[in-house]
């Protein structure tokens, strides 16, 4: 595929010079770009990137475009992660579906519940001839993506995990060491006492609370956050968050607001303002943060995996990517996914992967871009930014690591963050609270295998 | 309420009111019609599989006890928002129209919130509110207040009451106004000369003049609580924290954009407009009456 | 005469400006925030005077606000407000001249069917477009209407507020100028254009001023039906600038845009406020 584009471009540019030449002496050079753009097959991308992430989004697209001049891809915002799924959804119906569409982790159960809609990754590799390579891929972020027997649904586009951010202005004014940031959380508790005597109003705070102190915190002790392999193995699992371990956790945390060692910040990404004036020292955010962070904080930081208590037997096991992959919709000619299949294999070539990975602070899909960073220098330069590789590639994944694959997902999310809200306003004590979300999020659970098996 | 004199012709009418009808129908009674079969199927989100359930949807709803709360929610929501926009404006109204000076002026200088998108008022607000460099959540702080509306519902919900109050005051502030320059000045110096008071006056002759104004700007109000103030509470607090400013808008656009349950959603979309339909009726019969009176 | 205090006049002026104050901070913020660096915006509290970046974020606003939401080409914020321009004014005339005919044949004709298109109207009265959004997508997609100005416009057309308000005005009108202009050998559409249209100004200025808005304010429904970027509103892109994953969030130049945003809607409320209060309150009594 690729040799043929290649030697189809010095013909097409000679063709396309003819014309120019020609062109200007008739009717000018105008018209016939014109003619030439209109004959490229469009591809529609849907995606849900604003700010910096999306002028690199239209580097990538413009990328593909001249590289290549049969295809056009054409990306399109479409607001925010789940306005851009309804978007797609409902053109869908109306058979106006886009070719591509970035949708957000706790869609893809939605995603695999909706099969008649979705083309799979591997089907449409396969079908039009690019090689596929499970082995060279970094399994920790594509398989959150496959099914169990490593067939790749979706796309990972833009992939992340949680790291530790710290304020190492703050370590030093409490008298730590600012480069030794906790390792474990009983390492933690002692950090956070000094930072409040040194007069921090918020010595720790989390984004993310679900994925990071819930979702992450089971995978990176190894243990299961719901049943039959956290969903991957079937729609009949059951959410298991309410152990021992994580009511222990909750309640260390909850313990810590009390006392004010700890601020509680919002859902999503809301505390990172406080992260970045200064106000708060240790703060949990997703490994794109980095971004964020570099331009905006006036003080020297550091990044560190995340904590774990060290007396649970297999801990620290790997921790999970969140983020984004790319679906191809159903419904389009095949001509049309042959351009997409040929996107694709544009997006996994290491110069793009190095490129994406450095740029942005997503993770790289394959090892080579991985080693090519490394080899580069780049990691060196900038420490801490391989903090987020080495934390996902620490062991290899359990089935209690590999991933989640939960219906109903968004809905499950909310409802975790509603009860460890009502922990953290003292409404309700940790076991309680997550012994509720369980419930709760069950029922939604039993309702999405009930709609499953319908169809 | 009919006019008693009415041209005659047989095709006119029905080529007036075309243009409107064929809009409607399109763009509303079939989209509607719609949501109504949506209510009785289940289907996966990009609707390959839809399967009839009967009134299943209904069912899940009101066993949720939190589609319930929502009904609450809305119910203080929009009583917050129409109390407090009604007698903040009411109180501006008052004090404008008795200056002599400076009414035209108050007058420009306050109505123009009404022009603000509530998704951009949410942002405005949020802005102010953020904890952190938000310049009334650090006010706060320094009093001593526990500041975070991320956590506290009944902060949640003075954010978004202050947010929604905010764009609907000059809008009620013009029509008092203008209700209260359209009592004749007569009437008021009559009872000043029986002796009457500011606050007697105001209650025996102002407020009962007025009363027609404040019952259309209390159906107003409530309407505007009740349906436009979806991006107020998408942009501020997004119905949390645990569901405590889920008011039933929000939560349609939730299940049915965030979740993509489209059965649940629609089932709500079919509760909702049984609503309005009702709100319409009682509406336009409250007004027909005091067209004929 | 009414007695005269002037310590309550004071009292009143305070309280006025006291309120002024209150619905201005807002955008008195705003403005300030398009003021500053992002660094200089970061601090707790946030600086309360302007500082000296107001031309280089508005400017930035203007030109590569909109590029953060994927809008390439030279001129892309004067492409958005023109949109938006063109949304507003769109559905503010075409909700007028609809609701203007079909409220002139309820009042003034009687004809089999009257009550029924009469009810069908009104039902429509306050429904919100979110409730109903995606069989709407569909019905718009089906006629070929997605990415076009008509897809944007004529679905929001589809309701009754302004029928009810010129029917209410309608109402008022004294019979005796049908009888003359009957007399006069007027017919009906004579008695429209040369009696009625000229006696509503007042009410459909005060519509326009409604449905302009009402326009403009548009989120949701631009979203879903433009993805050519041809065709994006500056709401739009200010809902997204706030929606982003992962992103940096440029305070100073989100709230230069919101304060761009926000001109022609304040113009258009405060050039026709005279008659815009005057049109709702005619009509209401």
């Amino acid at each position: 595929m690729k040799t043929e584009r290649i030697s189809a471009r010095p013909a097409v540019s000679k063709l396309a010079m003819a014309l120019l030449v020609g062109g200007a002496l008739v009717a000018g050079s105008a018209s016939s770009a014109l003619a030439q753009a209109q004959n490229r097959i469009e591809l529609q991308w849907w995606h849900a990137m604003t700010g910096a992430l999306n002028e690199r989004v239209n580097e990538i697209a413009d990328g593909f475009n001249k590289g290549q001049d049969k295809y056009k891809v054409v990306a399109v915002n479409k607001g925010s992660y789940p306005e851009t799924l309804t978007a797609a959804m409902a053109a869908y119906r109306a058979g106006k579906g886009p070719h591509i569409v970035q949708v957000f982790e706790v869609g893809t159960g939605t995603m695999m519940a909706s099969r008649a809609a979705i083309k799979p990754v591997y089907e449409l590799m396969a079908q039009n001839g690019f090689k596929f390579d499970p082995g060279s891929y970094i399994s920790a972020v594509t398989g959150y993506y496959s099914t169990s027997d490593g067939k790749m649904l979706s796309y990972p586009f833009n992939s992340s995990t949680p790291v530790m951010y710290y304020n190492k202005d703050a370590f030093e004014k409490a008298g730590l060491d600012p480069n030794k940031p906790p390792r474990t959380w009983q390492e933690f508790e002692p950090v956070l006492r000094k930072l409040k005597a040194s007069g921090s109003t918020c010595p720790f705070q989390s984004n993310w609370q679900t994925w990071i102190q819930l979702e992450n915190f089971s995978t990176l002790h190894n243990v299961p956050f719901a049943s039959k392999s956290n969903g991957f193995d079937g729609f009949d699992t059951e959410l298991m968050f309410n152990s021992p371990l994580h009511v222990r956790h909750i309640s260390n945390l909850a313990g810590w607001m009390k006392e004010g060692l700890m601020v509680y910040g919002g859902r999503k990404n809301e505390p990172n303002a406080k992260f970045v004036s200064g106000e708060c020292a240790i703060h949990m955010e997703s490994s794109a943060g980095y971004a964020t962070f570099a331009r905006g904080a006036k003080f020297k930081w550091g990044i560190a995996m995340l904590p774990y208590y060290s007396d649970v037997q297999g801990a620290p096991q790997n921790s999970i990517i969140g983020g984004a992959s790319l679906w191809v919709l159903a419904k389009h000619k095949a001509e049309e996914y042959k351009g997409v299949a040929q996107f694709f294999d544009y997006l996994s070539s290491t110069e793009n992967q190095v490129w994406w990975h450095k740029v942005t602070g997503y993770l790289p899909i394959t090892s080579m871009a991985y080693e090519t960073t490394k080899a580069q220098g780049f990691y060196a330069a900038n420490p801490g930014t391989d903090t987020s590789v080495q934390q996902m590639a620490i062991k290899p994944p359990t089935a209690n690591s590999k991933g989640l694959r939960l219906g109903n997902f968004v809905q499950i999310r909310d409802v975790m963050d509603e009860e460890m809200e009502a922990v953290w306003s003292g409404k309700k004590s940790p076991k309680e609270a997550l012994d509720t979300a369980v419930e709760r999020g069950n029922r939604l659970l039993r309702q999405f295998e009930r709609d499953a098996k319908r169809s | 309420m009919e006019k008693r004199v009415v041209f005659q012709n047989r095709f006119l009418p029905y080529l007036l009111v075309a243009p409107q009808i064929a809009i409607t129908l399109v763009f509303f009674f079939w989209p509607a019609s719609q949501a109504v079969v949506q209510s009785v199927l289940r289907e996966d989100a990009f609707g390959t599989t839809s399967y009839f359930v009967g009134l299943e949807n209904f069912q899940l709803l009101f066993e949720d006890e939190y589609y319930a709360n929502s009904f609450k929610v809305t119910a203080l929501f929009s009583t917050l928002v129409a109390v407090l926009g009604l007698s903040i404006s009411l109180l501006l109204a008052v004090t404008a129209d008795r200056l002599i000076r400076g009414t035209m002026v108050y007058k420009t200088l306050l109505i123009w919130p009404y022009a603000v998108a509530p998704a951009v008022a949410g942002a405005l607000w949020g802005f102010v509110f953020l904890p952190g460099p938000g310049v009334f959540a650090w006010l706060l702080g320094q009093m001593g207040v526990n500041w975070n509306f991320h956590l506290n519902g009944n902060q949640a919900m003075f954010v978004i009451v202050v947010a929604a109050t905010w764009k609907q005051i000059s809008y009620n502030f013009l029509f008092f106004l203008a209700g209260l320059q359209a009592i004749p000045k007569s009437l008021i110096e009559a009872a000043a000369i029986d002796g009457a008071g500011p606050f007697r006056r105001f209650w025996t002759i102002v407020f009962p003049l007025l009363s027609p104004t404040l019952f259309f700007l209390i159906v107003v109000n409530v309407v505007y609580a009740f349906f436009e103030t979806f991006g107020v509470v998408h942009s501020l607090t997004r119905g949390g924290p645990a569901k405590s400013t889920e008011i039933l808008v929000y939560k349609v656009w939730y299940d049915g954009f965030e979740a993509q349950d489209l059965g649940g959603s629609a089932a709500q979309s079919v509760i909702l407009m049984a609503i309005v339909i009702g709100l319409t009726v009682v509406q336009f019969r409250y007004i027909e009456r005091k067209v004929h009176y | 005469m009414i007695e005269r205090r002037p310590i309550a006049d004071m009292i009143g002026h305070l309280i006025l400006l006291a309120a002024i104050f209150i619905v201005a901070f807002p955008i008195y913020l705003a403005v300030i925030a398009a003021s500053h660096t992002i660094e200089g915006l970061s601090q707790a509290p946030m600086p309360l005077l302007p500082g000296a970046e107001l031309l280089t974020n508005t400017a930035k606003a203007l030109f590569d606000g909109p590029q953060m939401v994927g809008v390439s080409g030279a001129t892309p914020a004067i492409v958005l407000l023109g949109n938006s321009m063109i949304m507003a004014i769109s559905i503010a005339v075409g909700k007028i001249v609809i609701s203007l005919l079909s409220a002139f044949a309820i009042v003034y004709f009687r004809f089999p069917l009257r009550n029924f298109f009469f009810w069908m109207i009104f039902i429509t009265l306050m429904l919100p477009v979110e409730v109903r959004i995606i069989p709407t997508y569909k019905i718009v997609a089906d006629l070929g209407l997605l990415d076009t100005y008509t897809g944007l416009v004529l679905p929001l057309i589809a309701s009754a507020t302004a029928t009810f308000l010129f029917r209410q005005f309608f109402m008022t009108v004294p019979d005796e100028l049908v009888e003359a202009a009957r007399i006069d050998g007027a017919g009906p559409m004579r008695f429209f254009w040369d009696v009625l249209v000229p006696l509503s100004r007042t009410s459909i200025a005060a519509m326009f001023v409604i449905q302009f808005i009402y326009g403009w304010n548009q989120y949701l429904w631009p979203l879903l039906i433009a993805s050519d970027y041809q065709y994006q509103t500056i709401v739009l892109a200010i809902g997204r600038l706030i929606r982003a994953p992962d992103a940096f969030y440029e305070w100073p130049v989100i709230m230069g845009m919101a304060v761009l945003a926000l001109l022609p809607p304040v113009a258009v409320v405060l050039l026709m406020q005279r008659w815009f209060v005057k049109g709702l309150v005619e009509t209401e009594k």
